[in-house]
This record gives C-alpha cells, sequence and structure tokens, in this order.
C-alpha cells in the first residue's frame, strides 16, 4: 500500500439546529459526523454505508470542503484543506470531485450538456480555447456513452442514466485524483445502475482514482469497494477490508445490517437465519449515551450505557467500535 | 392454489398526453391465488403501479382502464365509485411506497384509523379506538396508545409504514397491494416491514400483491413472480423457477446485472446495453428486442404473446429452450 | 472505455445535427422568436417606442403650442393638420400623446433598468452569499421600504433643487427593493440545489456561480417582474407629477394625460380615450412579452 492520498483525522461536523418554542428556542448541536479518522490511498475505493441520516454525505462534503468542518484535519497528500485559504483551495479543487445522487438535480437545468461538462474546464484550463474545449467534451461524452450529437441538449431531455453520465463525465473531464461518489446510482434502474456502476469502475481503475463511495446498498458497495468504513450516527462501527466486513463482520450493527439485506434467491433468502434489529434509529440531536447503537443492540450490556467503544484493532486493518466484539 | 383473488383479463391502461397517447400497461393478464404473494418486479415506468391503480380504481384522470378486473365476483374496471368505495380499505386494501401521501397529515393518526371501522364495519368509537390501538400494536408499534394521537409527520418513515400496514389489516382484507411499500425503507426498517406483510400474509390468510424493483426482496417474499418490461409480463412463473431458471432474456439479464451481497467476484458486473423504451414509441414485435442479445428476424415484426415456458411458467419469447443458453447478456 | 452503447436511438438526422455549441441566449432568442404572441407584441412596442421618439418632429403641431383659433377642444380633422384633435386648450393631442409617451416610456425604460441592475445584483448577492452580508443588505432594503415615496422625493428635492433626473433616481431607489426580495428569496431555493453544489465542487468562485447559475435560473421571474415594474413605474411618475414632483406643464406624460381626460370624460372623452389606448396597448405588449421572455428563458418549455 502507498501512503494515504487522503488522512481524515477527528473529523468532526456539527449543525445547530433549532429545538424548543417558536420565541425561545435553543439551538442543539446535531452531530452529524461525531470525530471519524481513516486514510484513503491513491486507486483505493473506501465503501462508506450506514443507513440514512447517518452522516455520509456530510463526511463526503466536509472532505470536499463543500461544508466547513467543525474540527479535526482532511490532509490532502499531508496539507490540511480545513486551513487553506479559498485561493489555494480553487488550486485543490481540481483534483477532487463529486458524483451526486440525483442525476437530475446535479445539472444546471438552464445549461446544455456541453456546457456542464466542460465547465471544469473553462474554471481550471482557463488558457484552452474554445475548440479545444470542444475537443474534449465530445471525447469525454464518447468515454461515457453518450452522442456528442447530444452536446446541445439540455438536462430535461435526458434519461435518469444519461444525466448521470453527464455528471460523470463532469466529474472525470480534468482527470480528478479523489471522487467522493454521494449514492451515484441510488436513483437508477437496475439495468441502468449496472451500466453506471462499471462506467464508475472503469474511470477508478483508468485514472487510478481514490473513490469514496457512499451508498446504502450493501450489495453495491460489496462489488466496487477495497474497503468498507460501516457508520451509525456521525461515528464509526467498523472499517475493515471488503472480504473481512462481509465474511467476518464483528460489529452486531454490520452483522445486523448484512442478514438485513435481501439477497436475489429464494433458497438463500429462506435459508437465512431471520433477526430483526428491533427498534428505529434513535433522533440524532439526543444520541445514546455512551454506545450509539446500544439502543437496539442484542449484544448490550451495562457497559455500553457507561462508556463510549473505542475503535480497537480486530486484525489486520480491520477496527471495530464495541465492548463485546470478542464474543 | 386454490381459487383466485382477483383476476385480471388483457387490461390495458392509456394515458392521454399533449404530446400522445401513452400505452402504460398493454393486454395484461393475470390471476392472484387465496393467499398467495405475487411479486411484480420490473423496472421504473414498466406499469407495475398503474396496473394495480387501474384495478381500485385510482388512476390519474388522464388515465383510462379497459379489460376486466375481477374480484370478489365484480369488475372492478367497470364499477362505480361507490362499489369501489366500499371495496377499497375493507376486502381490498393498498399500501403506497410513501405512506405520507396516503395519510392526510392534518388529521391524527388514530382518527384515521378508526374512520376505516367507522365507514366499512359501523363501529362505535370506543369499540373503533380498541380495535385500532389493538391493530397498532400487532404491527409492533410501541406504545401505541400515544401514537393513536399524533399526526403523520411525527412518526418516522418505519413507522408510518406500520401505520398504513394496520390501516390495511384493519378490515382483514382479502387481497392487500404493496407498491414499493420497502423502497423509501433503511435495510433493518425494510426487514422489519417485509417481517410484517409476511406474518398477515401467513398468521392472516391474506393474498400479497408485492410491487417492487428489488429482486432480493421479492426471492424472500413471493411465491410466484411476474416480471414486467414495457407495460406486459414477460414472464410469470413459480419464484424458484424464475430466479434459478428464467426463461426470458430480460429477467434473466435483470438478475445478471443486479449487484449480490453474496458474490465475492469484483468482475464488472453484466449489463443490459440501452434504456426501456419510450411508452409512447414502442419498437415494433418485442419490445425487448432493440436490447435483446439473443434477438431473432421474428421478434422485429411479431409481438411474441404469453406461452408456456415449462414448469407451470409463462414467457413472452419467440426462443426455445432459452434454458439451454448460457448467461443471457454478455459486455458488448 | 467499456463499450456502453449510447441509449438513444442515434437518429441518423441528429448525429448530422449542428455540432457546434449553442448558448442558452440563443435557445431563448429562437423561441421567443418562435412565440407569436411576443413577436407581436414586441412590434407593437417598437412602434409605438419609435412613434414616440420622431412622431413630434414630424407633426405640424408641437406638443405645447397652442391653436388659438380653435382654443376649444376639436374634433379629430385633417385639414387643421390636428389628426386626433386638440385638447380644452388647443394643443394638438396626438403631438401631446407621443411627447406624453416619451417620458412616460423613458421613466419606465430608466427606472426599471435602474432597478433589475441594483435589484438582482443586491438580491442575488444577498441570498447567495448568505450570513452577515445577506443581514446587512437585506435590512437596508427593509429600512428604505418604510420610508414614503413622497417624503423621500421631498426630501430629494430640498436637497438638490428641483430636477427632472431626480425623479428617475427616486423611483428606481424604490423599485429595485422588491425586485431584490424576489431575486434573494429565489437565490435561496436555488442556492441549497446541488448542481449548485456541483458548481462549487467544480472550482468556481462565488461571482462565477452568480452570473453563470443562479442569474439564468432567476431570469425568468426577473422578467416577468420587469413588465409587471413598467407600468407601476409609468403610473408612479403620474402620481408624483401629480403631487407637483414629477413633470411640469406644458411637459407631459401619459399619466398625466389620463388624469387630464379623466377630469374632462364627460365633455370630452376623446383626451382621455386616446392616451389611455395608447399606454393599454403598451401594456399589453408587454405583458405578452414578459411571458414569452419567461418561456423563452426555460429550455422545459418548447
Ligand atoms: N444543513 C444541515 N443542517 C442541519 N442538519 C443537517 C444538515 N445537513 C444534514 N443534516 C443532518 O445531519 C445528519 C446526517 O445527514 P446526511 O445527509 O449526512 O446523512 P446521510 O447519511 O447522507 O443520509 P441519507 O442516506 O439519507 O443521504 C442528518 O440527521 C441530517 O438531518
Ligand atoms: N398521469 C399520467 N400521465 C401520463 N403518463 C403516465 C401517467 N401516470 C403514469 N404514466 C406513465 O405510465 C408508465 C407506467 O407507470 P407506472 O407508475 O406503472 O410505473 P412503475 O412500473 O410503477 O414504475 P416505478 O418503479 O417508477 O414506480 C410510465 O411510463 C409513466 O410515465
Ligand atoms: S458496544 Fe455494546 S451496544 Fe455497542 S455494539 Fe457493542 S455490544 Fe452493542
Ligand atoms: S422475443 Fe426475441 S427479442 Fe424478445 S426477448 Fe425473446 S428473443 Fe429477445
Ligand atoms: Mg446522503
Ligand atoms: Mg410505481
Amino acid at each position: 500500500m502507498t501512503s494515504p492520498l487522503l488522512q481524515v483525522r477527528d473529523l468532526k461536523v456539527h449543525f445547530q439546529v433549532r429545538a424548543g418554542g417558536i420565541f425561545f428556542g435553543t439551538y442543539l448541536p446535531l452531530k452529524a459526523v461525531d470525530g471519524l479518522s481513516f486514510d484513503l490511498s491513491a486507486g483505493e475505493t473506501l465503501g462508506i454505508v450506514g443507513e440514512s441520516g447517518c452522516g455520509k454525505s456530510t463526511l463526503g462534503r466536509a472532505i470536499l470542503q463543500l461544508l466547513p468542518a467543525t474540527s479535526g484535519t482532511v490532509a490532502w497528500l499531508g496539507k490540511d484543506l480545513t486551513a487553506l485559504d479559498r485561493a489555494e483551495l480553487k488550486a485543490h479543487r481540481r483534483h477532487m470531485q463529486i458524483v451526486f445522487q440525483d442525476p437530475l438535480a446535479s445539472l444546471d437545468p438552464r445549461m446544455t450538456a456541453g456546457d456542464i461538462i466542460a465547465e471544469p474546464l473553462r474554471n481550471f484550463e482557463t488558457g484552452l480555447s474554445s475548440a479545444a474545449i470542444k475537443a474534449k467534451v465530445r471525447e469525454m461524452m464518447e468515454q461515457v456513452g453518450l452522442l456528442p450529437s447530444m452536446v446541445n441538449r439540455y438536462p430535461h431531455e435526458f434519461s435518469g442514466g444519461q444525466c448521470q453520465r453527464i455528471g460523470i463525465a463532469r466529474a472525470m473531464i480534468l482527470k480528478p485524483k479523489l471522487v467522493v461518489c454521494d449514492e451515484p446510482v441510488s436513483a437508477l434502474d437496475v439495468s441502468i445502475r449496472a451500466q453506471v456502476i462499471n462506467l464508475l469502475m472503469d474511470f477508478q481503475r483508468a485514472l487510478n482514482i481514490s473513490m469514496l463511495f457512499i451508498s446504502h446498498d450493501l450489495s453495491v458497495v460489496r462489488h466496487i469497494s477495497r474497503r468498507v468504513m460501516v457508520l451509525y450516527l456521525g461515528r464509526v462501527m467498523e472499517l475493515a477490508d471488503r472480504d473481512a466486513i462481509y465474511g467476518k463482520p464483528r460489529h452486531p450493527y454490520t452483522q445486523a445490517l448484512i442478514l438485513a439485506v435481501p439477497i436475489p434467491d429464494p433458497d438463500k433468502e429462506r435459508a437465512k437465519p431471520r433477526v430483526l434489529v428491533a427498534g428505529d434509529l434513535p433522533s440524532p440531536l439526543d444520541p445514546p449515551s455512551g454506545c450509539v447503537f446500544r439502543t437496539r443492540c442484542p449484544r448490550a450490556t451495562e457497559i455500553c450505557a457507561r462508556a463510549v467503544p473505542v475503535l480497537e484493532s480486530a486484525g489486520v486493518g480491520h477496527e471495530v467500535a464495541c465492548h463485546h466484539w470478542r464474543d | 392454489m386454490s381459487a383466485s383473488v382477483l383476476d385480471l383479463r388483457n387490461l390495458s391502461v392509456r394515458f392521454t398526453t399533449p404530446d400522445g397517447d401513452v400505452a402504460a400497461v398493454s393486454e395484461l393478464s393475470l390471476s392472484v391465488g387465496k393467499g398467495e404473494c405475487l411479486g411484480i418486479v420490473g423496472e421504473s415506468g414498466s406499469g407495475k403501479s398503474q396496473t394495480f391503480l387501474a384495478a381500485m380504481g385510482l388512476l390519474a384522470h388522464n388515465g383510462h382502464a379497459v379489460g376486466e378486473a375481477i374480484f370478489g365476483g365484480v369488475n372492478l374496471v367497470a364499477a362505480d365509485e361507490s362499489t369501489l368505495n366500499g371495496l377499497r380499505g375493507d376486502k381490498l386494501a393498498m399500501i403506497f411506497q410513501d405512506p405520507m401521501t396516503s395519510l392526510t397529515p392534518h388529521m391524527k393518526v388514530g382518527h384515521q384509523l378508526t374512520e376505516v371501522l367507522v365507514r366499512h364495519r359501523n363501529l362505535k368509537s370506543t369499540a373503533a379506538r380498541d380495535r385500532a390501538i389493538a391493530m397498532l400494536r400487532r404491527v409492533q408499534i410501541p406504545e401505541p396508545e400515544r401514537r393513536f394521537e399524533m399526526y403523520p409527520h411525527e412518526l418516522s418513515g418505519g413507522l408510518r409504514q406500520r401505520v398504513m400496514i394496520a390501516m390495511a389489516l384493519l378490515c382483514g382484507p382479502e387481497l392487500i397491494i404493496a407498491d414499493e411499500p420497502t423502497t423509501a425503507l433503511d435495510v433493518t426498517i425494510q426487514a422489519q416491514i417485509l417481517d410484517l406483510i409476511r406474518r398477515a400474509k401467513e398468521e392472516l390468510g391474506t393474498a400479497v400483491i408485492l410491487i417492487t424493483h428489488d429482486l432480493g426482496v421479492v426471492a424472500g417474499m413471493a411465491d410466484r413472480v411476474a416480471v414486467m418490461y414495457a407495460g406486459r409480463i414477460v414472464e410469470l412463473g413459480d419464484v424458484h423457477q424464475i430466479f434459478n431458471a428464467p426463461q426470458h432474456p430480460y429477467t434473466k439479464g435483470l438478475l445478471a446485472c443486479t449487484p449480490r451481497l453474496d458474490d465475492a467476484t469484483a468482475s464488472a458486473l453484466v449489463t443490459i446495453p440501452g434504456q426501456p423504451p419510450n411508452l409512447q414509441r414502442l419498437p415494433k414485435g418485442c419490445a425487448y428486442h432493440p436490447r435483446c442479445q439473443n434477438v431473432m428476424d421474428r421478434c422485429r415484426a411479431e409481438k411474441p404473446p404469453l406461452m408456456s415456458a415449462g414448469g407451470g411458467g409463462l414467457k413472452a419469447c419467440f426462443l426455445e429452450n432459452f434454458g439451454r443458453f448460457q448467461a443471457g447478456a454478455v459486455v458488448p | 472505455m467499456n463499450g456502453i452503447n449510447p441509449s438513444a436511438p442515434a437518429a441518423a438526422a441528429e448525429i448530422a445535427a449542428e455540432l457546434s455549441g449553442r448558448s442558452l441566449w440563443q435557445d431563448a432568442w429562437r423561441r421567443l422568436l418562435a412565440n407569436r404572441a411576443a413577436v407581436a407584441g414586441m412590434i407593437i412596442l417598437s412602434a409605438i417606442a419609435l412613434a414616440s421618439v420622431i412622431g413630434p418632429f414630424l407633426l405640424p403641431w408641437s406638443y405645447d403650442a397652442i391653436d388659438w383659433e380653435h382654443i376649444e377642444a376639436l374634433p379629430p380633422e385633417f385639414a387643421t393638420g390636428h389628426y386626433l384633435g386638440t385638447d380644452s386648450l388647443g394643443r394638438d393631442l396626438l403631438a401631446r400623446t407621443l411627447f406624453g409617451g416619451r417620458i412616460s416610456l423613458m421613466v419606465g425604460l430608466l427606472a426599471t433598468t435602474a432597478a433589475l441592475l441594483i435589484g438582482v445584483t443586491v438580491g442575488a448577492v444577498a441570498g447567495f452569499v448568505g450570513g452577515r452580508t445577506d443581514q446587512l443588505l437585506m435590512r437596508f432594503v427593509d429600512l428604505m421600504y418604510s420610508v414614503p415615496l413622497t417624503f423621500f422625493v421631498i426630501i430629494l428635492m430640498v436637497v438638490f433643487g428641483r430636477n427632472f433626473a431626480l425623479m428617475f433616481l427616486a423611483i428606481g431607489a424604490v423599485e429595485w427593493l422588491t425586485m431584490a426580495r424576489i431575486v434573494r428569496g429565489q437565490t435561496l431555493t436555488l442556492r441549497n440545489k446541488e448542481f449548485i453544489e456541483a458548481a462549487r465542487a467544480s472550482g468556481g468562485s462565488t461571482a462565477n456561480i452568480i452570473v453563470r447559475h443562479i442569474l439564468p435560473n432567476v431570469l425568468g421571474v426577473v422578467m416577468i417582474y420587469v413588465t409587471l415594474t413598467i407600468p407601476q413605474v409609468i403610473l408612479l411618475e403620474s402620481f408624483l407629477s401629480f403631487l407637483g414632483l414629477g413633470i411640469q406643464e406644458p411637459m407631459t406624460s401619459w399619466g398625466m394625460l389620463i388624469n387630464d381626460g379623466a377630469a374632462e370624460l364627460e365633455i370630452n372623452p376623446r383626451t382621455l380615450i386616446i392616451p389611455a389606448a395608447f399606454m393599454t396597448t403598451t401594456l399589453f405588449c408587454l405583458n405578452f412579452l414578459g411571458d414569452g421572455l419567461r418561456d423563452a428563458l426555460d429550455p422545459k418549455d418548447r
């Protein structure tokens, strides 16, 4: 493994959320991301999974400095991005890109596909002639499987899958080193989803991109990631290589999550032990004391309410935050 | 399978739009047996929802249904509004993807539940309240008395869906049509909700039509599966047959391009090229032919009817002995 | 890359289609020209504007010349050169209407342009930048709202003396407030859209994003508001003039003419109907044009 491109240390993103009455409301901190640390090396894909509201998108945006971090550092090639000023940050932006969940909403409705794909070029390669830009856009469109004759169309004239290809073309045109994919295939149909996953993986390999692949779909994450990080209420529950996470999950939450994913095979699906995680996600404004998962954990004991479990090593590159992972 | 609960015969749904008619569902025939769970799978726009909205008389006003949907001896497509109102929520219940759209936002959950009982069962309000709270408890809503007094927006997505299921079960329906009931939910909550539906089916003998695009959900829940494409059924059969020996190239492609949790290989996914057709300009012949790897001349000219696929299943494809072919679609 | 088939069936015509880039503006122009009502509005509006600008030079009577031979209101008559008759002072009605149009259109155009420029800039910056800047700008807008217009104009006059240009200033200073609020509201909803985030991730600066993404997306609404503002400004001008704070006799405007005409409605309805017809036509045309512009700027509308 090469030295990490991206080092995230104790990253926290807290939102101030108004709570209480109309007149005398107070502000409560909503700890969307609460002390995350991890490394990402060149060409590596880290899958980030967890249920809705666990802070996946917030994490992705905070890393790209689209949201201010409350504390902690995001080091890119050893340089802390959170400490940079605007101009320095802009210089780094060309290496970092994002692909969004909603294919249509992430494209400006008043811009043509060509203009959308060309936008990063216009921002960063100001020396390029418009003919050169056009040529690059054309090449990019072909690479993502769009007809170059579609340059003049507006986003609403494309299908969801095609819009996502435009979004990917925009993200890849500067040949970035880091791409955050925030649920890039969740809004797509099964048959289109496979096409887009393959496209992303091809780019990832061809350009040796480091990728943060955010998804709530564990099957997709298994397919695309090398390592996987499991989040719950803004905290890391487990972080390990893909095969370890899926083959030997240590954390009760990871185990429950994996068991809950339906497998498209009636024999396997029906033979599965039917263990349900009880209850609902607690309010992120009022997370449980100690281990955040304890209200739904089948193995919770008295200590889980008292002490916050720290990440412990459960093998090479395998970290678990649970008091009872050994049991 | 004993007598059927719902029988669709040559059901078609068309929508009139400013840019021409949309053939959302075409000549679809299907039956659901008593106590059976029928899974309906297909991609977005394949007509899954409209088929059953038409059967419930809930089409948008630019929609028009022809054909028959026989439920308890009544043809729902031709039935008047009062007959439909008498059946809906009573013998025939529906659960939607987003409970927020089917629960009235400014009415307490409890009121909405008791209203159903008062309307269909003529219960007194105290009796209705007891029944409703018992039902909330039955769908495992914690503190049902408290939730009874809450408004829909005060409940989490999972709880709202439980309320919807409670409402559907209140009158002991013969058939529940569940349209993507878990698509908006997290997997752990999805597992809880599916478990509830499964228990309703097993304990109450309710037939369930489960509409979803998640093949995994169908694999775990359904007895039989219908695969839809461009407004038609392309394959219909026992769940084991559909998953283990699919007879239609589309079914096979769909299975192959779904990433699986139990599959550790990280090779490129098999894909189905292209995208679903525009329902305003359906291709001639088999609607799947522009994407089909096994396309023949005949497919471009003739529409394949539903025919026997062996093992009691049906398929709409001219290919013979498709089972012998290996992977249906390959990366071109 | 992998061979994902381009999904849409590639019609041959489409491949042959022009591959050069098209901009929103070219598209909008094309769509505007396809809108009959808007084109008719544009043509009539230009005709009225042209007539107002050069008409007074071509007529036999000037707007302030009194025809002493026809001191009472005269019906239209070709021989005297009063093509639409005279008013009760014997002044040529057509000349006065055209001259009034010059003033009214100029006030409408200048004041609205000022309102447009200031309002859109302030609104977009406040909405997009947010935080302190937003607070500051919007509190200023609130403050300006609370100052009554007449009071404001009077203060201006006390300070600068009586001046025709002050009127533009005063009206412009009032009209941009609403524009700023509208644009800010629109910008606030746009700001959280993913495509704005995507633009930031692509390295766009604040100014860049406002110009390239925010403005084109608020323009439709702005255009509608502009076409509503112009008539408002024209009426405001007559109100100010009526109070003696605007333009003075014998100069005139549509607003003033209508005012005068209304007073003589029973004796001499012509003096009301003629300027009113010009003004109503103008307003109608503006409305059609505004609707056309909004539709033209929305690519979803074909
Ligand atoms: N701008 C904001 N202000 C206040 N709270 C926010 C804001 N953005 C996100 N949150 C909250 O932070 C938490 C994490 O949100 P985030 O969008 O990161 O979750 P997620 O894991 O991406 O969920 P999903 O799967 O639904 O996309 C949520 O509880 C959310 O309500
Ligand atoms: N009111 C309407 N007017 C015109 N077309 C409509 C209308 N409602 C639905 N359609 C069209 O009918 C087709 C079938 O829609 P349907 O809702 O049944 O799809 P679905 O299979 O349920 O898809 P999804 O998975 O997205 O729910 C779609 O192409 C849709 O665009
Ligand atoms: S720390 Fe306790 S509550 Fe948390 S996951 Fe481990 S056993 Fe469960
Ligand atoms: S009928 Fe022909 S085109 Fe259609 S699925 Fe069968 S083989 Fe493919
Ligand atoms: Mg998210
Ligand atoms: Mg549907």
